[in-house]
């Protein structure tokens, strides 16, 4: 299990931490052991259950929407509020430069601190975060700008106002809309995607993921409540549901893996921005050769081939 | 939900069922006959089976909706002898390798007689051509797996390119879960398939029936030019015991309802089963050259 490991990593680097400035030749001696043990334990966890995988992607310390956006983008400016109703902080997002070149990125935000948390509804947006996206990608299309999406909710929020203001028409909006637009449209699975409330920013003409992230059509808790009437066996579900990146890729429903450092993103969030970097810029370049009509075509057809029966 | 045709034990379901309108002959007939007397699951009282025939299976006593399978809806809007199922043997497979789904699949199919829970057709209504799409929930609860997502994106494509006017009945319990991410892709293929159609100028009449709620709510069932909903259907995108839990209070009577929904803003219209047809009539003949039939 994953996060026994990452238990022992754990304590291993804060013990490493007590160490520090300590010039002795026992402290030098049992630093050494503690490397050597912590790489070995790294070694040994290539091989992740999709329950592990699960754990990772829900990780606290994994990266969050606004970490993405430091490291990859400049001059940032945050676009607010859906026109009609509210803002709904659970999305976040805004023109930016990538490599020099404006681009509109949206992506759920979980926020990292209990209270952003809070603020943030865990990630778990209403119908106005949904129609915020849509304007914000409409207009990256009047514009001519590239779509970038990051992808990481446990669901969209299933509450009295959703429900009141429209989330199924909200996400349907976005689906419909989103296959259609005339720009690049690449959607990042960084962490959690779950159920309609992540293909609402999905529907892209590369889809890529993070190599220990979890996409799928709902909760592993709450596959295991529908299917089972019983959510305590959601590990169960995690072995049945095909939610990694790597089943995903086999079904086609993704386009590529990124892959992450040894141990999940959390514990190296600079290796992991590089190779996102790399190939971001690769299929963004591909992309941008593409004409408006051509880029929507090719969308649409993605998307039709997926169960075809 | 308890249905009337669970309330004839089971007896000649099959058969009855397999008695649907063959498509070559173009006929339609409803599929099952009830016994003489039915009591309604919602007042107790009971009506004998031609007044409840008579009332399209509206509790003549109560007025409770009861659900009604995919074919006789269609024999109730269809005229006579139009009848032209498409994709009839479209049928699902199993994706995901889902342990004991496929012994499942058979086991609806032999319950039902559908070979999912969406049915296809072309046919008149009041002389005009349209392409109809009706959900079934008596098949897996109307769940949205591959077989609907094609089925449904399907009979869009077709009605597209012969220039047909669509309309889609739904109830669906939501995504079947059996086929996991990919009962969720069916989602962005049917929208998609919707926007291309409406950029084409299609038109697209989503008439929600009880239930509709996750997935198909949250795609094309909430795409239609005009949004028609039966009386007292559930609709919506989660389930109001998710949400119960979730915000920990009662939820109020009527939440969620087709009357809600009218009142949000989200349906045009509630129409009654005895005026489903003639409204369907209504608005074809307003989006026609002159508002004149054909």
């Amino acid at each position: 299990m994953i996060k026994d490991v990452l238990r022992r990593i754990d304590e291993i680097d804060k013990e490493l931490k007590s160490l520090e400035g300590d010039r002795s030749a026992v402290a030098k001696q049992r630093r050494k052991q503690l490397e050597q043990g912590r790489a070995e334990l790294l070694e040994g966890c290539g091989d992740l259950t999709a329950s592990d995988k699960v754990f990772l992607a829900r990780h606290p310390h994994r990266p969050k929407i606004d970490e993405y956006i430091g490291a990859l983008f400049t001059d940032f400016f945050v676009q607010r509020g859906d026109r009609q109703c509210k803002e709904d902080p659970s999305i976040l997002g805004g023109i930016a430069l990538y490599k020099g070149r404006p681009v509109t990125v949206i992506g759920h935000r979980k926020g990292n601190t209990l209270e952003e948390n809070m603020k943030y509804n865990f990630g778990m947006p209403g119908p106005e975060g949904y129609r915020k996206a849509l304007r914000l990608m409409k207009q990256a299309e009047k514009f001519g700008r590239p779509v970038i999406t990051f992808i990481d909710t446990p669901g969209a929020y299933p509450g009295k106002e959703a429900e009141e203001r429209g989330q199924g028409e909200a996400i349907a909006r976005n689906l419909a809309e989103m296959s259609a637009l005339t720009v690049p449209v690449v959607a990042v699975v960084t962490g959690e995607g779950s159920s309609g409330g992540a293909l609402a920013l999905g529907v892209a003409n590369r889809v890529l993921m993070l190599e220990n992230a979890i996409y799928s059509v709902l909760s592993p808790e709450g596959f295991a409540s529908i299917l089972w009437k019983d959510s305590s066996r959601h590990e169960e579900a995690c072995d049945v549901m095909k939610l990694t990146a790597q089943d995903l890729l086999n079904y086609k429903v993704i386009d590529e893996i990124v892959p992450e450092p040894r141990g999940g993103a959390q514990l190296d969030h600079k290796a992991l921005f590089d190779a996102l970097d790399a190939i971001l810029d690769r299929n963004l370049n591909q992309l941008s050769r593409m004409g408006g009509n051509a880029l929507a075509g090719a969308r649409y057809k993605k998307f039709r081939q997926m169960g075809t029966v | 939900m308890p249905n009337v045709l669970d309330m004839l034990g089971g007896v000649g379901r099959a058969g009855a069922l397999a008695r649907k309108a063959a498509p070559e002959s173009g006929e339609l007939t409803p599929i099952w006959q009830p016994p003489v007397f039915v009591t309604c699951p919602g007042c107790e009282r009971r009506a004998t089976r031609r007044a409840w025939a008579e009332s399209m299976y509206v509790c003549p006593n109560c007025g409770k909706y009861q659900p009604i399978g995919g074919y006789y809806r269609l024999s109730l809007i269809l005229d006579h002898g139009t009848f032209r199922e498409l994709d009839e043997k479209l049928e699902g497979n199993d994706p995901l390798d889902f342990p004991g789904y496929k012994e499942k699949l058979a086991k609806q199919t032999r319950k039902t007689g559908l070979s999912d829970a969406a049915i296809a057709a072309t046919g008149k209504i009041e002389g005009m051509p349209v392409v109809a799409v009706v959900m079934d929930s008596h098949f897996f609860m109307g769940s949205m797996g591959t077989a609907v997502g094609e089925k449904v994106t399907r009979a869009i494509e077709y009605a597209s390119s012969k220039k047909l006017p669509l309309i889609i009945f739904s109830a669906s319990g939501g995504a079947r879960m059996q086929e996991g991410i990919l009962s969720l892709m069916q989602m962005a293929k049917t929208s998609a398939a919707i926007q291309e159609f409406s950029a084409k100028g299609g038109l697209y009449i989503s008439y929600l029936t009880h239930p509709t709620t996750g997935g198909v709510t949250a795609s094309f069932a909430s795409l239609g030019d005009i949004m028609l909903a039966e009386p007292g259907a559930l609709i919506g995108f989660a389930g109001p015991r998710v949400i119960e839990q979730t915000i920990g209070e009662k939820l109020p009577a009527g939440f969620q309802r087709s009357e809600f929904q009218e009142e949000h803003g989200f349906v045009d219209a509630i129409v009654p089963r005895s005026e489903m047809k003639a409204t369907l009539a209504q608005i074809l003949r307003l989006h026609t050259k002159g508002g004149r039939r054909g």
